[in-house]
């Protein structure tokens, strides 16, 4: 396989996007949003429980490509536990990851596992892949009352 | 042997060397991350021959002038060649005359013309406009927004799990409020070939008139437009080997005659005074402002080389390279074919397991093999079939069977990353 493409098919993506984590409608959600890509058509519902300023849980349904599944397998199992304010700065650190605004270096950053999505700054059409989720749980905390789109 | 014999077997569509047209494309010679460029989106758009390419440049570097206006040498011979072009147009699809051919931006804008001006005029609260499930995105908005505009009603005749059009059903839709039916003469995320000659004779029977968006059609079937008897045609320069930005809109005469303009300005008035305009005649009344003079000459052109190598030819050769993917891609484990109708064009549309398009896309963007993946515009067929996106290879004149057995590759080689 060539160098680039594995960078952007890590191992950990493949695996994520072949079993996701936390991959299920939530009962007792607190909130949810529902984001679109209308380049390839592909939906995503993040279910969140907020309690006290906190992600308690956080569930995702849809469809999507390997890229755009495994982002949002990885960024439940990150975001859980955290703060309203802390979840907001990993959106901001990983956008810039993906969009080749950060530095490489994991060691430079808070990101953990998500450097895997280092790969998609080559990607430029495939940013909006692995953003998708990041922008539709973002929607889901700040409670806004409309459809998340990457357009 | 007599004579009719004879002309069937010299018009025998006969099987060309592609190696001879390949090297016609300049772009063919191109590398995509390393490998050789394997086109295979050419539903998309087509590639251009190097004639087409020297056409359009020769316009701008000898012949650049405003056309119809100037008394100049350089105007004069713009005008000439841009009419010549329309001619070419009006041979190919074998219309009545040159004022039947209106040239557009495209397909997209031959399609709102008519919505915008035919039916805006004709269409009441009440009416009925009939297009089909598997309709381009294209073909389905702008009668969206007059039947709106209109208190209208859209009625779409449903297809069937091998994507074709239930004619039974079509029979059934059609009521004396129909009032117009635009339908795909190809479909570009099927291939299928709509039965276009049988629903315009029923349309007929009813007196509805007809437009086909031959968009996909163009470049695979022979067109003759008074064999059709189809009132309007719409198609595109970018997929019959022509530039982008240029189109066709055919028309019959009275119809065209009867329609209001659809823009106002240059070249579509005859007199113009605050008080009253007079439109010019047609085909200028729909042709308002400098229009893409560079694109229509190399329309002309490209029509010549399509008309050089024999629709025809071109149909066998195409039919070769579809019923091959087709037999080889059905190896595939875990592949299914989208699309299964039994009058195809070499448009090979699939699913592969659960590995979303986008990813077989960009692995074989890595072989050098360009596809289209996504909704191809047409979400209702998506719908349809449940799905959120599929893959989608598509053959022109130029391809080969070399080039499939590469596609195969690619697809054999994402299955053992992802499966």
């Amino acid at each position: 396989m060539d160098q680039e493409l594995r960078e952007l098919y890590q191992q950990v993506i493949l695996d994520h996007n072949k079993s996701p984590r936390n991959y299920h409608e939530m009962e007792d959600r607190s909130q949810e949003a529902e984001g679109y890509n209308p380049l390839c058509g592909d939906i995503l519902h993040v279910y969140l429980k907020v309690e006290d300023n906190i992600v308690k849980d956080v569930s995702f349904q849809g469809s999507g490509c390997a890229i755009s599944k495994a982002s949002a397998s990885l960024m439940t199992s990150i975001i859980k536990g955290k703060t309203k304010e802390e979840a907001e700065i990993i959106f901001k650190d990983f956008h810039d990851l993906i969009t080749g605004k950060l530095g490489e270096n994991s060691d430079e950053n808070n990101l953990g596992k998500l450097n895997v999505f280092a790969g998609v700054k080559e990607f430029p059409v495939r940013v909006k892949c692995a953003s998708l989720a990041w922008h539709t749980m973002r929607s889901a905390l700040n409670k806004e009352d409309k459809k998340v789109t990457t357009e | 042997m007599s004579s009719k014999e004879i002309i069937s077997m010299i018009s025998k569509p006969t099987l060309y060397d592609v190696e001879k047209i390949r090297s016609d494309f300049p772009i063919l010679q191109t590398k995509v991350h390393g490998k050789p460029l394997v086109y295979l989106d050419n539903a998309a758009t087509s590639q251009k021959p190097i004639t087409v390419i020297t056409k359009a440049q020769e316009y701008y570097s000898s012949m650049n002038s405003n056309i119809h206006r100037g008394v100049h040498a350089l105007s004069q011979v713009a005008t000439e060649a841009y009419e010549m072009a329309r001619i070419k147009i009006k041979n190919f699809i074998n219309s009545l005359g040159k004022n039947e051919i209106i040239f557009t931006s495209g397909t997209t804008e031959s399609i709102n013309l008519v919505a915008q001006t035919y039916c805006r005029a004709n269409i009441k609260e009440g009416d009925e406009v009939i297009i089909s499930e598997m309709e381009h995105h294209s073909n389905i908005v702008p009668w969206q927004m007059i039947c709106d505009e209109k208190n209208a009603k859209l009625k779409i005749i449903p297809i069937n799990d091998e994507g074709e059009i239930i004619f039974e059903e079509f029979e059934r839709i059609i009521t004396h409020r129909t009032k117009f039916i635009s339908v795909v003469y190809v479909s570009n995320s099927l291939g299928t070939i709509n039965p276009v000659k049988q629903i315009i004779k029923l349309a007929h029977q009813n007196n509805i008139p007809v437009l086909l968006d031959a968009a996909q059609a163009v470049n695979h079937i022979p067109i003759d437009v008074q064999e059709l008897d189809c009132d309007f045609l719409a198609f595109s320069g970018h997929k019959i080997y022509g530039p982008t930005g240029i189109g066709v809109l055919y028309g019959k005469i009275n119809l065209l005659d009867s329609m209001p303009p659809y823009q106002g300005g240059g070249d579509m008035i005859s007199k113009v005074t605050f008080e009253k305009t007079t439109f010019n005649e047609l085909p200028y009344k729909f042709e308002a402002g400098t229009p893409n003079i560079a694109g229509v000459i190399g329309l002309g052109e490209a029509i010549d080389y399509v008309t050089n190598i024999g629709i025809d030819n071109i149909a066998l050769h195409e039919k070769f390279l579809l019923d091959y993917a087709t037999e080889v891609i059905a190896d595939i484990p875990g592949l299914k074919i989208i699309g299964t109708a039994k009058e195809k064009v070499s448009v090979l549309s699939f699913v592969l397991d659960d590995i979303h398009p986008h990813d077989i896309g960009t692995f074989l963007d890595f072989e050098g093999v360009a596809i289209r993946t996504g909704h191809h515009c047409t979400q209702p067929v998506m719908d349809r079939y449940g799905i959120p996106a599929t893959s989608r290879a598509s053959f022109a004149m130029y391809n080969t069977k070399d080039e499939i057995d590469i596609l195969i590759k690619g697809l054999k080689k994402i299955i053992e990353v992802f499966g």
